[in-house]
């Protein structure tokens, strides 16, 4: 039977304050304009305290070594623990970045080498590893359109067309680097309507942006005929890498004709999240975008790897330095263990595991399943069944689900879907960790629906009320 | 079971169950389930070697490894805002627990509740050393922090032109310029006094104008140095209506006064030194700090306090609406995943060492910079190049070549500081040393040692 630790932790400065706090703040070398008079509040505790307040907080955390974690479009991948570890050796931890290329050979050979591999896997020919998440990769890829568009004198095109499946960010990186979005509706199976991208299409148009397979799990069939018009039209093609890990080995984003790609290292090559980050972003390119890559490059000139900086129509930098390089050795880590044969089992086995448990779900007549049937490594189910039969919403689903010591699905995504669950069991799980999920998610649906309704039961805290909370606006301790 | 034998395909358990499951779902081949996947693009595998096993990945790792000269086997004295950190084993270990650092954004409050209230209570410690009222749980890094800065000045005060110091980083403003390009926002360059090394407070109140969106001053500058004359320029700022956009280094805070008490409206910075490692200038945790008034303009997620349906206290994500996954084009930001762990690690360093541990610090950074550059410039090849006064990075002028230094020093393994003069063309034969709390005396007499051994023979 699942439960949570449960602690009444207090905040850090409601732990006993164990030092003296009167500090001299007698310096030379501070202007007086500058000069503190007192110590920030800042707590002090004694180690032993602080190390239990972290400890316990940790174990009202759950993380994919708690269980099963199949959030859509996420990749909740096992994070190898001897990518965690080498990613810390002083070697790799402790070097500046501003080292003289000959000391850090290591490192920048091991970028040159993530770059090729990455190449690869996407059928690209140049990657750079800057952008820090895949947002910051999709702003990149924006960045990498202007000017592309730019140099060939067509400042006219200041459109991006999407369609209503994408994720938040698409639109939101789009628009950041100053693109008008227009939003396309998906056809009866879930896909792009290609008349319908016909009709957007313009001299206007930049670029489309596409996920494939899309949110729903479904993989575009029409890719080629889709590319054909973008370039017609004279646009560019983008992938949105985030569910790369559906097709490696079976397909490639630069083959289906794509011309920007950005991965998700933190996703499909198996480094951590981190409650929310560090990732990485990775960002391919065709041929005829190579030039305005960011600086610097790392190039390989003889037997030396160096940091090429002269790139005159270079988009010049997104973040300072390199990139998440810790994350990009994890990854490169990760592709060394798998290999070519290993990234393919796991694509085909996080498909399989996807199309298993779809079926099983299916076949209950619980759920439903809206668009076609053949989904890729995710698929997203409708809970509107049970929501008119029991009054039972996709956000009650989802809660109880955490009772049964289950992370839930993505609900609500993509937002064509009612009382949308979309599911990405990954191929780390094993089929009994499959088969219990699907039977919570049965047990859940034939449940008495007020238990569903209150849940969750035996977390940390029962429901949290997120209304309160935008209402209330408490932010710091101070506030509390 | 795959420490040896690379034929183990690792992290794929179902491997083992394959075939029945392809059963249960009434198929014979798995390559039925990518039918959907048109034929002229469909591939065999990848053209990448086999996997390894992981004995093999860590030994090849070694061999890679040795071709890196770390810190401080390989002595630098390198600025630019990235410096070598004593790093408190509790760090370690607290980031190590897998509860953390394996779960995903805390979109689930209620299995959320530890990572959760840990980025309250970071939220909570910027809050404070920054003296600004509410802070976002980390952007990328202090470049890209400085261009959401800019943004949101931008959406605050519907103005085009922001006034940019010249004595900040080139990296971050090369970010800068992209973060602004699409918001359409203007960049007007503020030199800095030559010799004082700080902003040139008279072109500010020549340049403000009603255009004025923010005007940006880093509190140490790229060149280490002070900028004492802030309350002055928030006022500048402020007479036309602009915001005032200060860039930390928390380091400082202990000893130097927080931005809010020379009123600051946005405050900013990197918060690498509070418990990372440089990683070749890898993660870093962009801090983003300002006052209440302008919060829903913010980006990036924040944490809030609030109570679950028993009434109990309870965290949760907040202000959700302002983002992308919500907002989608209208968002005040596209971020997503940001820098999570990083404000972990900052906020187990800072209970580390706590306020008392933070004054030292400072001060500590602070004398050993002061040390540094009174013996280096004790060498008759060197002098201060800047009169104000600075933190634990400082530009010296060298009478000498910087690149021949540079050579003869690297085969003693030891670097000096950045030579400035290819990014600020002004400051020729330049060189940008930086020091921390982790170096020895003894670190600096063997560089002095060295650069005589190389003028004198």
């Amino acid at each position: 039977m699942y439960r949570m630790a449960v602690y009444n932790e207090p905040l850090l400065n409601g732990l006993p304050q164990i030092k003296d706090n009167t500090v001299d703040f007698e310096l030379d070398g501070i202007p007086e304009s500058l000069k503190r008079d007192k110590s920030p509040e800042i707590p002090d505790l004694d180690e032993t305290q602080l190390i239990r307040h972290f400890f316990r907080l940790s174990q009202m955390n759950y993380g994919i070594e708690n269980g099963m974690y199949p959030l859509g479009s996420c990749t909740m991948k096992y994070n190898p623990k001897i990518s965690e570890e080498i990613s810390r050796w002083e070697e790799f931890a402790n070097i500046h970045p501003y080292q003289h290329f000959s000391t850090v050979q290591g490192t920048l050979r091991m970028m040159f080498e993530l770059e090729e591999m990455l190449c690869k896997i996407t059928g690209m020919d140049a990657f750079t590893l800057q952008p820090a998440a895949g947002a910051h990769g999709e702003f990149l890829g924006m960045l990498l359109t202007r000017a592309y568009h730019e140099f060939n004198g067509e400042t006219q095109r200041q459109e991006v067309i999407l369609p209503d499946t994408a994720h938040g960010t698409n639109p939101a990186s789009a628009h950041m680097a100053g693109f008008t979005v227009i939003e396309i509706p998906s056809n009866s199976e879930g896909m792009v309507d290609v008349d319908t991208l016909d009709k957007v299409l313009s001299d206007k148009t930049a670029c489309f942006m596409l996920t494939n397979p899309n949110t729903l799990g479904i993989f575009e069939s029409n890719i080629l005929e889709i590319a054909e018009r973008v370039h017609d039209a004279g646009a560019l093609l983008y992938y949105d890498g985030a569910n790369l890990n559906a097709v490696m080995g079976k397909a490639r984003p630069g083959d289906m004709g794509f011309d920007i790609v950005h991965l998700n290292l933190h996703k499909t090559f198996g480094t951590p999240h981190g409650g929310g980050g560090p990732g990485s972003g990775p960002v391919g390119v065709k041929k005829k975008l190579e030039r305005f890559l960011p600086i610097p490059r790392v190039e390989k000139q003889g037997k030396q790897f160096i940091l090429n900086y002269d790139f005159p129509n270079s988009v010049g930098k997104i973040k300072q330095f390199y990139g998440n390089i810790d994350v990009c050795l994890k990854a490169y880590v990760y592709i060394l263990l798998m290999g070519g044969n290993g990234l393919k089992e796991a694509s085909e086995v996080a498909v399989l595991n996807s199309n298993y448990m779809k079926k099983k779900l299916v076949d209950t007549g619980l759920y439903e399943l809206p668009y076609k049937e053949l989904r890729k490594h995710e698929f997203v189910l409708s809970c509107e069944k049970l929501k008119e039969k029991k009054g039972v919403r996709a956000l009650d689903v989802t809660k109880r689900l955490l009772d049964y010591g289950f992370h839930p699905p993505t609900v609500y995504f993509p937002l064509i879907v009612k009382e949308a669950l979309m599911i990405e069991p990954t191929e780390c799980e094993t089929k009994e960790d499959l088969d219990r999920y699907v039977e919570a998610l049965v047990a859940i649906a034939e449940e008495d629906a007020e238990v569903v309704k209150e849940a969750p039961h035996k977390t940390v805290v029962k429901r949290v009320d997120e209304t309160a909370a935008a209402r209330n606006q408490v932010l710091t301790w101070k506030e509390s | 079971m795959q420490l040896l034998y690379p034929d183990d395909m690792p992290f794929i358990p179902n491997l083992t169950f394959k075939e029945e499951m392809l059963k249960e779902l009434g198929i014979k081949d798995i390559d039925e389930l990518f039918s959907d996947v048109p034929n002229e693009i469909k591939i065999s595998g990848l053209n990448l070697p086999q996997g390894l096993s992981q004995m093999e990945v860590e030994n090849r790792l070694r061999k890679i490894a040795k071709k890196n000269l770390p810190f401080p086997k390989f002595l630098s004295f390198l600025g630019g805002g990235i410096k070598p950190h004593y790093i408190p084993a509790t760090v370690r270990a607290l980031l190590a627990r897998s509860e953390f650092y394996t779960a995903y954004t805390p979109y689930q409050p209620e299995v959320s509740q530890g990572f959760l209230q840990a980025m309250f209570e970071y939220q909570s410690m910027i809050a404070e050393l920054t003296g600004m009222d509410v802070a976002n749980s980390s952007l990328y890094d202090d470049a890209t922090a400085l261009g959401e800065a800019m943004r949101m000045a931008y959406r605050i005060t519907r103005k085009n032109t922001i006034l940019i110091p010249d004595n900040i980083s080139w990296e971050k403003k090369e970010v800068l310029k992209n973060y602004i390009k699409g918001a359409g926002l203007k960049i007007i360059n503020v030199p800095y006094n030559d010799e004082t090394g700080t902003i040139d407070t008279d072109y500010l109140t020549k340049n403000v104008s009603s255009d004025t969106a923010a005007i940006y001053v880093e509190n140490p500058n790229y060149f280490g140095i002070f900028e004492e004359n802030v309350l002055e320029i928030a006022e500048i700022a402020h007479r036309v209506g602009a915001l005032f956009v200060v860039g930390i280094d928390p380091l400082t805070l202990g000893i130097v006064k927080s931005p809010g008490d020379y009123e600051a409206d946005v405050v900013i910075g990197e918060g690498r030194a509070l418990g990372m490692s440089m990683n070749f200038g890898g993660s870093s945790l962009g801090i983003f700090a300002c006052k209440k008034e302008y919060l829903r303009q913010m980006p990036g997620r924040i944490i809030g306090l609030t109570h679950d349906s028993d009434g109990n206290r309870a965290f949760c994500m907040t202000l959700q609406t302002r983002e992308q996954h919500i907002r989608r084009g209208k968002a005040t930001s596209n971020i997503c995943t940001n820098e999570g762990l990083c404000a972990l690690a900052a906020v187990i360093y800072l209970s580390t060492i706590g306020s008392r541990g933070l004054v030292e610090l400072g001060k500590r950074n602070l004398e050993m910079g002061k040390l540094f550059a009174r013996k280096i410039c004790s060498l008759p090849w060197f002098k201060m190049k800047f009169k104000g006064s600075h933190f634990n990075e400082f530009v010296v002028r060298s009478s000498q070549n910087v690149e021949y230094l540079n050579k003869e020093l690297l085969e003693k393994g030891i670097q000096i500081g950045l030579n400035l003069e290819k990014h600020y063309p002004e400051l020729e034969n330049s060189i940008l040393f930086g020091i921390t709390e982790l170096y020895k005396e003894e670190d600096i007499d063997r560089l002095l040692t060295a650069i005589k051994e190389v003028y004198y023979v």
